[in-house]
């Protein structure tokens, strides 16, 4: 009262004018500010940390001396002795195999469980996914123990059977590298193939049989034809998997002595590294890459195959009579080749005191598994940073791939930068993860930013590496709820934040699980980045592996990759409890 | 309660104009509703009311504050207003008793007064015994009162409702009708409802403003909205009615077919202009057998072209010599003409409307 007494006057008044309007200026402009704002500002710088600073610290750095000054020497070195221009040849040679052998293993299967009346599907259905569980670089692992030159299971199975000198296998060889990158690589085929051949319609086929066209020829001149473009989606896919793996050619092309593009890039960073180099080197790599993931989209998105987006009518399975055994044995085939054989000797090798000495009772002992997990100090600490690595990045992933998927669904940015936004959070599935660890160490050895010999580049690069994972996923989610939801709650006088907590969050809760298993579990094997990233006190399991494969202690190797199958297992089975029985198949496939 | 006014708004998206020159203006605790066909800016209106939207020009005011102008608005969360969806958008999450108690915990109502004001409303939406249930136990119908009360509990400045009864089936909806108008006798909140249904919007308001593409046709109460349209657009929105030209030739307007004096059109103000349009109501029109005598009241002789029995009337389509188009008449179930029977039609001339 006192207060208006002595201010009354000229500058009340002037006050009771401004009033109507609401109060023009700064007062206005905070009460009518949407706070929300700062945290998306926050996720896009994040993003451009992420994302975009290792990919042009790769390029800057590629035309950089080690004194910042501008050259074309890097490109010169990596291109000009022969080797290294070997290298690349020959990782075409094993993408192109590798891809191809995937559809002899991957077509046939899609289509008989898919299409047929083929008995024990559930059993194949169980080994494809358990091809999916163990890491490529164990399986490769796996083999190395079966077809190792002399040592090798099957090798000595030969000298056995026939009295040669020595056994036909050679793993360490171009083939085998091709033959073991196919067996963990074919359920990508199998994934897509099976998706399309599920939504032909039986009548398409019928249409087909009515005039007079047998069941082996509509399947070779209608049914594979329509799912044709997945296949080719699924071959590319597989092509860009093989040319970017780095564990199983490091096991098997080394000591075969010969070179591809992903080993010759981490020889380049033997001391003292050369990033320049390597990151001029890298970049064919990422150029095909995503020239490739280009073409694949216009593949997949190609119109024409309108069977294959319709619901189709019924589907009937074709009865295969007497065939149905030969195709079953080939079905169980490929799943020995690519999980029964190596499981079975990685747990014998894993169980054993010494695992050349064979399949008896008194080799059996716990050490291994008991050494690694608990003796070891460095064993131990790597299981402990795997889980923390993978956990952590799972976690920032998943919230960072959550803002940008809200901000993009919600408007709060205008449509333009919602697309670049949704560009950036996508961009890292088409880089390889050997090119990415090679950005981020570029962008992040020297301050400002000084991550290297830390943690956190690994979480770091894994987060960004499995950011797809969780923005495909969380995107889903997101558009799964009404945006009147949020809508309620703000007019009832919640803000945004209040409507994400108690509204979105606790709807989300299942399929934001889901994103964080589908994240977890690839971190936790995760190598070809770490091995670029990790130093002395950061080593997770899968470099530990690696390193490991040096020394011939094939038992600690074997039970690393136990460790990791079984937590990668459990994850699993939590994610069917959470999201339902195939949820690893079909996102795979998305 | 609040007084709510809408200062020439437009909202622009890109090239498409959504809304054009709004103005309206809510007085305390009335009811207006927003009514026009899909597409024709309504939604739009309400969400720039609600603050979801920015208004790319004109201001809105609440009491004499200004809470949306272009460029800057008040965040919906701080204007104390409540609003009821089209899809309801109660929390799946929240039982009953949570969702219609959100508003109070978030305005830091205290929890004793807090239960006893849900308690309260739920008894009068007459949903008490399903307070613990979740929404997914819930029909259509409880899931709407779960919406209206939670908006109501509140007592929000003002309430907006979209299209809050598109998704009920027939009989619910007009139920609910009654009850949103019960509602807001009861409480008498300015209130803002946006339909595409006529009847809807004459059973709940107490003003209509009809819109077409982006535009104001009309603001009325619903009686004045039906009886005196004042354009082509609101007389064919609002129910149904035959569109005749005439022209007028000194003290009488000539249509095809029939005529009707100056007078008796009963137009206020400035004169009629040569080409008259006029909006005839078909109930407005009697057939009988025997030309009446009453001077009055306009007559012509027609045949009836083609009929429908629809139970509660019969729609006539009367041909008139020289006329184009027949005229629809809605007749008593009891009054039988046979298909080409002459008739003669009567017309109610007080009934007419002058279309500007």
């Amino acid at each position: 009262m006192n207060e208006e007494a002595l201010t009354a006057g000229a500058p009340r008044r002037k006050a009771a004018v401004a009033r109507p309007a609401g109060g023009p200026g700064f007062g206005r402009w905070w009460r009518h500010l949407d706070k929300s704002a700062w945290v998306w500002l926050l996720a896009i710088i994040v993003l451009v940390l992420l994302v975009v600073n290792p990919l042009l610290r790769l390029l800057i750095v590629s035309f950089q001396q080690p004194d910042g000054t501008f050259t074309l020497a890097n490109y010169a070195a990596a291109y000009s002795r022969s080797r290294y221009v070997d290298a690349l040849g020959n990782s075409l040679v094993l993408g192109v195999s590798a891809a191809s052998l995937c559809l002899v293993f991957g077509v046939p299967l899609a289509w008989a469980l898919s299409r047929t009346d083929m008995p024990g599907k559930g059993l194949v259905w169980v080994s494809i996914l358990g091809t999916f569980v163990i890491p490529p670089y164990l399986g490769a692992v796996g083999w190395i123990l079966l077809a190792g030159p002399n040592a090798g299971w099957l090798n000595r199975l030969a000298v056995e059977l026939t009295g040669m000198d020595s056994g036909p296998f050679n793993i360490y060889s171009m083939p085998g590298l091709v033959f073991v990158i196919a067996c963990y690589s074919f359920p990508y085929v199998f994934v897509f193939t099976k998706s399309a051949l599920d939504l032909v319609s039986s009548e398409m086929e019928d249409a087909a049989n009515i005039l007079g066209s047998g069941n082996l020829r509509t399947t070779l001149s209608i049914t594979l034809p329509l799912a044709l473009p997945a296949i080719l989606a699924a071959f590319i896919l597989v092509f860009l998997e093989a040319i970017a793996l780095f564990g199983s050619p490091a096991l098997l092309a080394l000591p075969g002595r010969f070179q591809v593009v992903t080993t010759q890039l981490w020889q380049f960073f033997e001391f003292p590294p050369k990033v320049g180099v390597a990151a001029a080197y890298a970049m064919p790599l990422l150029c095909i890459t995503i020239f490739l993931f280009w073409l694949q989209r216009r593949l997949i998105h190609r119109k024409g195959y309108a069977s294959l987006t319709g619901k189709g009518g019924e589907r009937r399975p074709i009865p295969l009579g007497r065939w149905k055994w030969p195709l079953l044995g080939y079905c169980l085939f490929v799943c020995m080749l690519s999980f029964f054989m190596p499981m079975v000797v990685i747990c014998q090798a894993a169980l054993a005191k010494a695992w050349g000495r064979g399949f008896t009772l008194d080799n059996l002992t716990l050490n291994n598994l008991y050494f690694t997990l608990f003796e070891n100090t460095l064993t131990r600490n790597a299981t402990l940073n795997t889980f923390m690595y993978a956990g952590a990045a799972a976690l920032f992933a998943v919230t960072l791939a959550l803002c940008v998927a809200y901000i993009v669904n919600r408007e709060l940015v205008s449509r333009k930068v919602g697309n670049i936004l949704s560009f950036l959070t996508m961009a890292p599935f088409v880089i390889p993860g050997i090119v990415l660890a090679i950005g981020f160490y570029a962008a992040y050895t020297r301050p400002p930013l000084l991550l290297y010999g830390t943690a956190w580049i690994l979480i770091l690069a894994y987060t960004t590496r499995f950011l797809p994972i969780a923005y495909a996923n969380s995107n889903a989610a997101i558009r799964s709820i009404n945006p009147e939801l949020e809508d309620a709650v703000r007019i009832l006088g919640g803000t945004r934040f209040t409507a994400i907590r108690r509204v979105v969050a606790p709807l989300l809760k299942r399929s934001l699980a889901g994103a964080f298993i589908l994240v977890f579990i690839p971190a936790t094997r995760e190598l070809s980045s770490a091995i670029f990233l990790y130093s002395i006190n950061t080593q997770v399991l899968s470099v530990l592996l690696f390193d490991k494969s040096d020394e011939g202690n094939f038992e600690m190797l074997a039970a690393i990759g136990l460790i990791l199958v079984f937590i990668t297992v459990v994850f699993i089975l939590i994610g069917f409890r959470l999201m339902g029985r195939d949820f690893m198949l079909r996102r795979a496939a998305a | 309660m609040s007084k709510l006014v809408l200062r020439n708004i437009s909202r622009v998206f890109g090239e498409f104009t959504a809304v054009k020159d709004f103005n309206l203006t809510l007085q305390e605790g009335e009811l207006v509703s927003l009514l026009g066909p899909s597409g024709c800016g309504k939604t739009t209106t309400l969400r720039m009311i609600a603050g979801f939207m920015t208004p790319t020009e004109g201001t809105i005011e609440l009491d004499g504050q200004v809470i949306s102008s272009p460029g800057s608005s008040l965040p919906p969360e701080k204007r104390q207003m409540s609003m009821i969806f089209q899809s309801y958008a109660i929390w799946p999450n929240m039982t009953v008793a949570e969702n219609v108690g959100f508003g109070l915990k978030v305005r830091k109502v205290k929890e004793e007064e807090s239960r006893r004001r849900v308690n309260e409303i739920l008894e009068v939406v007459q949903l008490g015994a399903l307070r613990d249930r979740y929404p997914a136990e819930l029909s259509g119908g409880q899931q709407q009162r779960v919406a209206l009360a939670r908006s109501i509990v509140v007592k929000p400045a003002v309430l907006l409702l979209d299209e809050p009864l598109s998704n009920l089936d027939a009989n619910l909806r007009e139920e609910m009708r009654f009850e949103i108008r019960r509602l807001h006798d009861e409480f008498r909140i300015t209130t803002v409802y946006v339909t595409h249904d006529q009847a809807e919007a004459m059973v709940t308001s107490d003003r209509i403003a009809v819109m077409n593409k982006g535009r104001v046709e009309q603001v009325d109460v619903p009686y004045a909205l039906y009886g005196r349209p004042q354009t082509r657009f609101v007389a064919g929105f609002i129910g149904r009615t035959n569109f005749v030209e005439g022209k007028l030739n000194g003290e009488t307007v000539h249509f095809d077919g029939f005529s009707v004096s100056k007078q008796a059109l009963n137009v206020e103000g400035a004169g009629l202009p040569a080409d008259v349009l006029v909006s005839i109501r078909p109930q407005s029109i009697h057939l009988l057998r025997q030309k009446s005598g009453d001077s009055d009241r306009c007559c012509a002789q027609g045949s009836v072209q083609h009929r429908s029995y629809l139970g509660e009337y019969w729609d006539y389509h009367i041909a008139l010599p020289g006329a184009a188009q027949p005229l629809r008449v809605t007749a008593r179930p009891q009054e039988v003409f046979q298909l080409n029977e002459a008739v003669w039609i009567e017309i109610d001339t007080a009934q007419l409307t002058v279309i500007r």
